[in-house]
């Protein structure tokens, strides 16, 4: 009885320090080293895996961040200057300041603005109906309200405002991290350069149309007309296609261009209301 | 026998009212709006200016590429504008608009009626004039017929299927072409199947048009290699693969073309197209259009120039009923809803439908019930349901896998569904994503 139970115990251990050395030989063989400095960084970022910076995840881009050279082409935009001056530090390389960007919805075709010319009653996804025709009103770039980029968004920072049918951006919850500029099949978002007190001029058009089709489709479209363009005194507006386009890193607010717009096209946003004309202020009110 | 498709489909009310009138010629519409993409592949490169005068039948866009067609003026005029203009696809697109003056028609075309039925072209030939004649599919897919015409290396055709099976409800512009024009047709039938180096044909017709199955039969009993074969009334028997599927027995393999299996399928106005253009020098300029609606006055058939308007159609076939809520291009099961009246007749309009208000809306949507309604009508025996909620929930890779590429967009599962979910809306999402990430990995 004894002698059995002495035998189990050491055929057991035996067979466990066989086993154990063979684990350790394996585990030394194929030992895969990874940075420390990945979990390190991984663990400044801000962990929302929004795909913002070009990467699938977080640690991807932490992954990115320890193998790349200098940090230029790589930007955090939830965690902004503040963390990628961190990152930098871990990492012990340059820091590249990035101006912080904020989406823009670059339609004002609301329900007023824009006259519905059609009824659609299908599937409630922007993609299909962008696939199918010009959407239910006459304008092929406006908004088609439908929320894909609503639902895009991880930051709770976009709503569909049901009296105008568009989606309106919260700019204070806002990281420009690109997910509803990928989501929306139009291309009417754009991430713009987040100014001081989120201060914003542009044109909030994108319709390429001649300037009397375009004005029949919505009475807020950019009519190609060039006056904001003559009137800019920094070159920062463009034109092609019929529309007029502000450079945001040119752009220096000046605000003159705005009241020069005939069809109020230009929006100007978070500014103190102008002194001089008692129209335009009603318009800027408005659109706070 | 009967044959038939044997998996899925649908029984739609066939409501074939305009069966019984003739083609009737439309007359000449002041201008017309001729779009430069009216097939399937590149847009034609445009020819004209603003200001040139044009006659009926010159070339105005020249194709681009070999998956591409010519676009041919349907009238003669001044060239006013070429300018973005709104068409059926729903979004504006390259257009030439011209002003109509007179009706001038260059003069190779042959415009008698005289049936000229002996063949002398050679294969290329037949094939380079399909090409300038810019023939394309004029079952409504408007893929450019020279594409189906040459056998690609290493392939053989053996069938070429001439489809007069129009399962469309509403439709009636290939039955009466059958009937009216069923010899020349037969001829167009016979150059396509000499391009194709092919000896046997057959012609699938539903049986819902004992007239045009007697006429072709008789037709054909002094026809050596060219059988008809009545087939069952079943929506989409008209389904390119199906119809092989009907007739042959053979399956076109998944992401595979109807040649792989032998095979080559051409539409009854094809058919008539090519006989057109390789006897008669005349490009395609016109085709039958079915006008019809349940409120509407008079449902007719019409042979209309292309780029003539919607609305002139119409007025003609008694003007818009008071409680339209609906316009489609096609029939009601695969067509497309029309945004304005002012949209042009393009090669691939078989017919406008009129809807009246009350069926215009669709249902509200509730739930799946896990039914299986759609799996059982699906004609290629795809998971219509799974598809949608895959392509809803975005895993495209699953719905790749799921075979959501060989959907044919028939809309049997939509038609179908009790809970009223809108599943070929989904569907056709998912392809679209499906065909870009498919792109993106070469």
């Amino acid at each position: 009885m004894n002698s059995l139970l002495l035998f189990t115990i050491i055929t057991l251990s035996a067979l466990g320090l066989v086993a154990s050395l063979i684990l350790y030989f394996v585990a030394q063989k194929f030992k895969v080293y990874e940075d420390p400095r990945i979990d390190e960084v991984e663990d400044v970022l801000p962990s929302a895996n929004c795909g913002g910076c070009g990467f699938p995840g977080c640690r991807n881009f932490a992954e990115a961040l320890v193998k790349a050279d200098t940090l230029d082409d790589l930007f955090c935009p939830v965690g902004g200057n503040e963390t990628m001056a961190t990152v930098a530090q871990i990492l012990g390389k340059e820091a590249v300041e990035t101006e912080p960007k904020v989406a823009v919805l670059r339609c004002s075709g609301s329900f007023e603005n824009r006259p519905r010319t059609n009824i659609y009653d299908g599937a409630k996804n922007c993609t299909i109906v962008h696939n199918l025709y010009t959407g239910d009103t006459d304008c092929q770039y406006g908004c088609l309200g439908l929320g894909e980029c609503v639902d895009a968004c991880d930051f709770d920072a976009m709503y569909m405002d049901e009296s105008t049918g568009l989606p309106v951006i919260i700019d204070a919850q806002c990281v420009a991290c690109g997910a509803c500029v990928e989501a929306c099949p139009r291309d009417i978002i754009e991430l713009r350069q987040r100014n001081k007190k989120d201060r914003k001029i542009y044109v909030s058009c994108i319709n390429e149309d001649k300037g009397g089709l375009a004005k029949k489709y919505c009475a807020v479209a950019c009519i190609g007309c060039t006056k904001c363009f003559k009137v800019c005194p920094f070159e920062a507006i463009t034109m092609a296609n019929n529309l007029a386009y502000i450079d945001a890193e040119l752009c220096r607010l000046c605000r003159k261009c705005a009241p020069e717009c005939p069809t109020n096209s230009i929006l100007e946003l978070n500014f103190p209301p102008r002194k001089v004309k008692e129209e335009t202020k009603t318009e800027v009110e408005k659109s706070e | 026998m009967i044959r038939s498709f044997p998996k899925g489909g649908v029984h739609p009310p066939e409501n074939k009212l305009s069966a019984s009138r003739p083609i009737a010629p439309l007359p000449l519409p002041e201008t017309v709006t001729i779009p430069l993409s009216q097939h399937i592949g590149a847009p034609a490169e445009v020819l004209v200016n603003r200001g040139d005068t044009v006659k009926v039948g010159q070339v105005i866009g020249q194709h681009k590429g070999f998956v591409s067609s010519n676009i041919h003026s349907s009238v003669s005029g001044k060239v006013v504008k070429i300018d973005h203009v709104l068409d059926s696809t729903g979004y504006k697109r390259l257009s030439v608009v011209i002003e109509v003056q007179d009706d001038e028609w260059i003069q190779e075309i042959d415009r008698s009626a005289q049936l000229k039925q002996e063949i002398t072209l050679s294969r290329e030939d037949i094939i380079k004039k399909t090409l300038e004649s810019g023939i394309v599919g004029m079952g409504g897919a408007t893929f450019p017929s020279h594409v189906k015409m040459t056998v690609p290396k290493g392939k053989k055709a053996d069938w070429v299927i001439l489809n007069g099976v129009e399962c469309e409800p509403y439709l009636t512009s290939d039955h009466r072409l059958m009937i009216e024009k069923g010899k020349e047709v037969l001829v167009g039938m016979k150059l396509i199947m000499k391009a194709l180096g092919v000896e046997k044909g057959m012609i699938g017709i539903e049986k819902n048009k004992p007239d045009a199955i007697a006429h072709f039969q008789e037709l054909c009993s002094s026809e050596n290699g060219i059988e008809v074969f009545p087939l069952k009334v079943k929506y989409p028997q008209g389904g390119e693969k199906q119809l092989i599927k009907a007739l042959t027995g053979r399956e076109v393999p998944s992401g595979g073309l109807p040649i792989d299996v032998g095979v080559v399928v051409h539409n009854v106005g094809t058919a008539h197209a090519v006989y057109e253009a390789v006897q008669k020098n005349k490009p395609l300029l016109e085709r039958v259009v079915t006008v019809t609606g349940d409120h509407l006055e008079t449902p007719s058939n019409f042979l209309v120039r292309i780029g003539t308007p919607v609305s002139k159609l119409i007025e003609a076939a008694g003007g818009l009923p008071g409680d339209t809520g609906k316009m489609i291009n096609g029939g009601p099961m695969m067509g497309k809803a029309l945004n304005s009246i002012d949209v042009p007749v393009t090669k691939g309009t078989s017919g406008i439908l009129i809807i009246p208000d009350q069926q215009s809306k669709r249902k509200p949507v509730a739930p799946c019930i896990r039914c299986a309604k759609c799996l059982n009508v699906c004609p290629m025996g795809l998971e219509p349901y799974l598809l949608m909620t895959l392509a809803d929930k975005e895993l495209f890779d699953r719905t790749e896998q799921d075979r959501i590429l060989d959907c044919i967009e028939c809309g049997s599962c939509s038609y179908i569904c009790p809970a009223n979910r809108p599943l070929l809306d989904y569907i056709r999402l998912g392809k679209f994503r499906v065909s870009q990430i498919i792109r993106s990995r070469n």
